[in-house]
């Protein structure tokens, strides 16, 4: 934080002549110089459409308006009490953010374990896990997908073969993605676990590497137990870590749109299988239904601050120090 | 930090006489500790495997014959498989998506990079009036539903003739990429003392010149870092390119495409896999090579803030 400060002053505290005026005025003129790329593209890619979502969930948005019949009125907070008024909506958004907070706090705590785990074993075994972990995080989203769509698969997936090769257990032709939607969303998050944990565990890992080593011995020596040396010395090295992986996995598994889309391409297509994201795309896309659309990403945009709300406070306080 | 601040609370329930008096717990101590590791590393490997399994059983069965794969028992191993799958799904249309993504991802991430660089440096380097506000803007940018905007995309794309087009989809891809490359980027650029370029002022050398000479090659392998992100989000990037790229696509429509096509007849796996693995290998490859540069980049970040 101090380097901020210091990086501009030296120069005038040394006495070096940069107080004339050109240069102070470039000084201040700088960052904005420097942040303008950035902020046109995000202006232009972000900024115009978040606008154009807000105005239009405030529209009457239809079939008839988008094929240029009649001209988008205004029509206040209609869209949005519609979709307050709309069960479905609220038992979608139900299953969304539970959803979310099952699939992200699993995320977090197989991975953080994983990363516990590489720092505990030997080289080698580290090493092939970390390949294998590797695999999953680099593989496309729509290729795992497939390939995991091929493993559930009723007939002849290979996770219906293992499972019936345990004694008692006859799991032919068992249909994983299309009996229940609990089943269906379990699938879902086991998928969705196997891309995140890696990241997640390289990340831990790449934070315990920064505990210090001399101060684990001393403590071990002093008689802290395992659990002590984990919540007294190692937790608060990795902490900002994993509060960043666990805002990231949230703000993903909230909105997760691709997975539960062909997940569904390759069974039921009803509501009760649908998440936010999949249900917006129905309503807004399908349904042709833009205004109403808008309304509800505009609820999810509120939604997902509301998640992250305390992150970003600290942050803001911490920058603003 | 918060290391030496938390010691007193462990010092305080020390065992030293245990230790320090009986000498000879050590070796036992010590061979215990080898079992547990032993049965660690089993443990890991098992996680491994299992971890593995799915890229595993996609590139198996890339070479598995049709007839093979329709039988009831899978078969584990490619033995007598063929590469057959592969050159049925290398048509024209596979390279031509290939060049669209190569396009796009290229030209997306040389300017993302450009400009994530430039605002790392402003918002770790000078403090100026609504630098918080920057920042907050682009931690809140990445928490926008992107399955809300894409509507409000097409429009905008359509309005400016930009559909199917490389330069159109690059445009989305930079916006959605660079907040979160600016946040990997601050953290290398917080991660080299300024002080250093102020040793070299001292020296003699102007600002720009003590940046470009001293800074920027310390920045480098966080610039690879960043780049490999953006590399990976614009080549993987599923949502945006499928509404935007009606008769353009990238290479995970293409994929896409593929299993549709089957989808009205029986699917043939053995050619999904396939170019699943077209997809997917040389991304694995690339990023095995660079991922160590990655993470530590996202914990610099993290850490540094």
């Amino acid at each position: 934080m101090t380097t901020t400060d210091e990086s501009l002053s030296p120069p005038d505290r040394r006495g070096r002549s940069t107080d004339t005026d050109p240069s102070v005025r470039r000084a201040v003129l700088a960052p904005y110089l420097l942040i303008v790329g950035a902020v046109l593209v995000l202006l232009l890619g972000m900024g115009y459409p978040v606008v154009w979502q807000i105005i239009t969930s405030f529209q009457k948005y239809g079939a008839l308006q988008q094929l240029g019949g009649k001209a988008p009125d205004f029509v206040g907070l209609d869209n949005y009490i519609a979709i307050a008024q709309d069960g479905t909506f609220w038992a979608v958004t139900f299953r969304s953010v539970l959803f979310c907070l099952v699939t992200a706090f699993a995320t977090i705590v197989v991975g953080v374990l994983l990363a516990l785990l590489m720092t505990k074993v030997h080289a080698a075994a580290r090493f092939t896990l970390q390949i294998a972990l590797l695999l999953a995080w680099a593989m496309p989203v729509i290729a795992a997908m497939t390939v995991f769509i091929w493993l559930f698969n009723r007939q002849r997936g290979v996770v219906n073969y293992l499972l019936s090769m345990i004694p008692g257990v006859d799991m032919k032709g068992f249909n994983w993605i299309g009996t229940t939607p609990l089943l269906f969303f379990v699938v879902a998050s086991i998928i969705i676990i196997w891309m995140s944990v890696p990241f997640v565990a390289f990340s831990a890992y790449a934070g315990l590497t920064q505990v210090s080593g001399e101060v684990l011995e001393a403590s071990q020596l002093d008689g802290a137990s395992a659990v002590q040396r984990f919540r007294f010395i190692v937790f608060p090295v990795i902490k900002p870590v994993i509060a960043i992986v666990l805002l990231l996995n949230l703000i993903w598994d909230l909105r997760v749109f691709a997975q539960i889309t062909l997940l569904q391409d390759a069974g039921p297509k009803s509501t009760d299988y649908d998440l936010l994201g999949t249900y917006i795309y129905k309503t807004g896309v399908a349904g042709l239904d833009f205004g109403a659309g808008a309304a509800m990403s505009i609820f999810v945009l509120a939604l997902t601050i509301a998640l992250s709300w305390f992150y970003v406070r600290s942050l803001i306080k911490e920058e603003g120090k | 930090m918060t290391v030496t601040a938390t010691r007193p609370a462990v010092v305080k329930s020390a065992g030293r006489v245990a230790v320090s008096a009986d000498g000879s717990r050590i070796p036992i101590r010590r061979r215990k500790l080898r079992l547990g590791t032993l049965l660690l590393s089993i443990l890991a490997l098992f996680i491994a495997v299992v971890w593995a399994f799915p890229v595993y059983w996609m590139v198996n069965s890339s070479m598995l014959s049709t007839a093979t794969l329709e039988s009831s028992t899978p078969t584990f191993f490619p033995v007598g498989g063929s590469l057959s799958n592969f050159e049925r799904v290398l048509t024209p249309s596979f390279f031509s998506a290939l060049a669209v993504s190569v396009g796009v991802t290229l030209l997306s991430v040389a300017v993302c990079l450009t400009f994530a660089f430039l605002a790392s440096i402003a918002i770790s380097r000078f403090k100026f009036r609504g630098r918080v506000s920057f920042i907050v803007t682009i931690l809140l940018i990445q928490m926008l539903p992107a399955e809300g905007l894409f509507i409000a995309q097409y429009k905008m794309m359509a309005s400016f003739g930009l559909l199917s087009n490389v330069l159109g989809l690059s445009i989305l891809y930079v916006a959605a990429v660079v907040p979160f490359t600016i946040w990997m980027l601050r953290g290398f650029v917080a991660g080299v003392p300024a002080e250093l370029e102020e040793a070299g002022m001292i020296d003699g050398l102007s600002r720009t010149q003590a940046f470009v000479r001293i800074t920027l090659p310390l920045l480098a392998p966080g610039l690879v870092a960043s780049g490999v992100f953006a590399f990976l989000q614009c080549w993987n990037e599923f949502t945006v390119a499928l509404v935007i790229m009606e008769n353009n696509r990238t290479l995970p429509l293409w994929l896409r495409g593929f299993v549709q096509q089957s989808a009205t007849q029986a699917i043939d796996w053995g050619q999904v896999m396939a170019a699943s693995t077209i997809v997917a290998i040389p991304v694995i490859i690339f990023f095995v090579i660079v991922q160590g540069r990655m993470t530590s980049g996202l914990v610099a970040g993290a850490v540094k803030g």
